[in-house]
């Protein structure tokens, strides 16, 4: 299962990993199922476990028949984030299955060719960004103002890179947001090899919104 | 013979990340991790430090409270979670969190309200709840007096605070008083040792406020008064007498909450009176309860301190009550509601 809230897009996926060595194993090695995509960035925690059950349900798989959870670690949003991360950990716990957290942004700059500038809507009038080089990230992910991003690419993906477009100046490509199959792909050597399950940390990039109190104003004129 | 409902309860509606297992009306587990102390320099609750803190408590005290318990998710008949009032982002957590519990085990899941669920945790320690009682609700982020006619569906809201919550207030006048956060306890213990010799004002309880706001309370004005009275004092170059000022402060506190708890029961000829919430783990105001209920012969019910504050087991009990009443289960996509209304017990 491959759950990804780190953008408006929330994203649930029953994914089939399958084994290079065995006989029979198919080409490509990751093959999506079932997927839902909903784009609606103030309702991550309505819609993700309704989509969880129905690609489960069209997939013809039972919670108990999942090997592994796949989560997108953002960075993201903080809200939205924490709903498909504590998903993913607790489905892993109740399922008693490892989870694997995978970069959101490697979910859009994984295998695309080229120098890429991935960039995803932070709000706040900034962007959470990372540099691909071949599909591998080189640079980030941070968060800054997009004039701020000042990078060698020869492109740029994301719905941030979409959003401030005529900043960055770059041609734009898909995906716009994190894909499932992308995720799944970046976890699934760990899959495999059934390594041990993670502690999934949230990349918030920013610190909580929080000031000591100062001195308190007198009651008295 | 069917045996009682066995619930897990999941509760993030502020700073606690609580985790309870109830079978009935017995408590099995109540785990609670606390982020109190990451917000203390605040000298409030930070939202965003408490959603994160919830985050990494969530699998950790879900576990704990099986181990406990001595169950495993399997076992449970019900997930029961609050789905609010409470702040937006803490609430998300824990409910997302019970319906990924509930769609892996396939478990019916109940979104439950808070206040509700602060009383039904009552029947954890006192059994059965006499329909109707009267329930007054005390923390740092709500202060209600409610009718509790059916636990299960029909619960009237009487009337609430119009500014600040009683534990608010607390806390605010702690800090005023130099005494750590939160103010409940250290003011409770300041004021052991202190007298009740300054007259701050009643909130809400003259005539005239009696006529639109019987049932409602208001801290605003007392905390205002409190400052005012120990700002003079510094200015004059005295010593401010922390514990006097804790005593009087909290008896005032504690005058109107049971002042009108009381009134409520005998207007509307009820004879239970419910307590719940942070502040009902304060000795006065559970002191002050039993005197006045026992003059009115009206049955007082506080549950233990620790079953007072937000905890998992509150959540798990309503749960419980609700299975064993035939209530339906939510859906998986339930909203949360940061403002949820009291008519509403379950969503
Ligand atoms: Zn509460």
């Amino acid at each position: 299962m491959v759950v990804d809230s780190s953008t408006p897009a929330v994203t649930a996926a029953l994914v089939r990993v399958e084994d290079p060595e065995l006989p029979g194993a198919g080409d490509p090695q990751v093959t999506v199922l079932a997927e839902r995509v909903t784009v609606d960035g103030r309702a991550h925690g309505e819609l993700l476990a309704p989509q969880i059950q129905a690609v489960l349900a069209e997939g013809g798989a039972a919670p108990g028949d999942l090997a592994a959870v796949v989560a997108g670690t953002g960075p993201g949003p903080f809200t939205g984030l924490r709903a498909g991360m504590v998903t993913a950990a607790a489905l892993g716990h109740a399922l008693d299955i490892p989870v694997y957290g995978v970069c959101s942004l490697d979910g859009i700059g994984h295998g695309q060719p080229g120098r890429l500038l991935v960039a995803t809507d932070a709000r706040r009038k900034e962007v959470y960004w990372a540099v691909y080089s071949g599909g591998v990230r080189v640079d980030g992910p941070a968060v800054d103002k997009p004039a701020a991003v000042s990078v060698e690419v020869d492109a740029a993906a994301g719905d941030g890179a979409d959003r401030y477009a005529e900043v960055f100046g770059l041609p734009l490509l898909p995906p716009r947001y994190p894909s499932a199959r992308a995720l799944a792909a970046l976890a699934a050597d760990r899959v495999r090899a059934k390594a041990p399950g993670e502690t999934l940390t949230p990349r918030y990039l920013r610190r909580p919104d929080a000031v000591a109190p100062g001195e308190r104003k007198p009651a008295l004129p | 013979m069917k045996t009682e409902p066995l619930v897990l309860g999941i509760e993030t509606s502020c700073d606690e990340t609580g985790v309870g297992v109830v079978r009935g009306h017995t408590l099995l587990a109540d785990e609670v991790a606390s982020s109190v102390e990451e917000h203390a320099r605040f000298g409030g609750v930070v939202p965003e430090v408490a959603s994160r803190a919830h985050f990494e408590a969530m699998v950790p005290t879900v576990q704990r409270a099986l181990d406990t318990a001595g169950i495993t998710l399997a076992d449970v008949d019900a997930i029961a979670v609050t789905a609010g009032p409470g702040l937006a982002g803490a609430l998300l957590v824990g409910v997302a969190a019970a319906k990924a519990y509930a769609l892996a085990a396939g478990k019916p899941i109940y979104g439950v309200n808070h206040l509700a669920a602060h009383v039904a945790v009552d029947t954890l320690e006192h059994g059965p709840l006499p329909e109707p009682a009267i329930a007054l609700l005390v923390s740092g982020g709500h202060s209600s007096l409610l009718q509790v006619d059916d636990l299960a569906g029909r619960v009237e809201p009487l009337g609430a605070t119009i500014d600040d919550a009683a534990g608010e207030a607390f806390d605010k006048v702690a800090r005023l008083l130099g005494l750590p956060f939160p103010g409940g306890p250290p003011i409770d213990r300041a004021a052991r040792d202190g007298q009740i010799v300054i007259p701050f004002p009643r909130g809400l309880s003259a005539a005239r406020d009696l006529v639109e706001h019987r049932f409602d309370f208001s801290f605003s004005g007392l905390k205002t008064a409190v400052a005012r009275w120990v700002e003079a004092r510094q200015r004059a170059g005295e010593p401010v007498p922390v514990n006097d000022v804790a005593a009087s402060f909290q008896e005032a506190v504690c005058d109107v909450l049971t002042n009108k708890a009381v009134d409520a029961c005998l207007d509307r000829g009820v004879r239970t009176l419910v307590i719940g919430g942070g502040v009902a783990a304060n000795s006065r105001i559970r002191a002050l309860a039993q005197e006045r209920c026992d003059k009115h012969g009206i049955t007082l019910r506080v549950p233990r301190p620790k079953l007072c504050t937000d905890n998992g087991a509150m959540v798990a009990a309503l749960g419980a009550h609700l299975v064993a009443a035939g209530a339906a289960p939510g859906a998986l996509g339930l909203p949360t509601d940061s403002a949820m209304p009291i008519t509403v017990v379950t969503a």
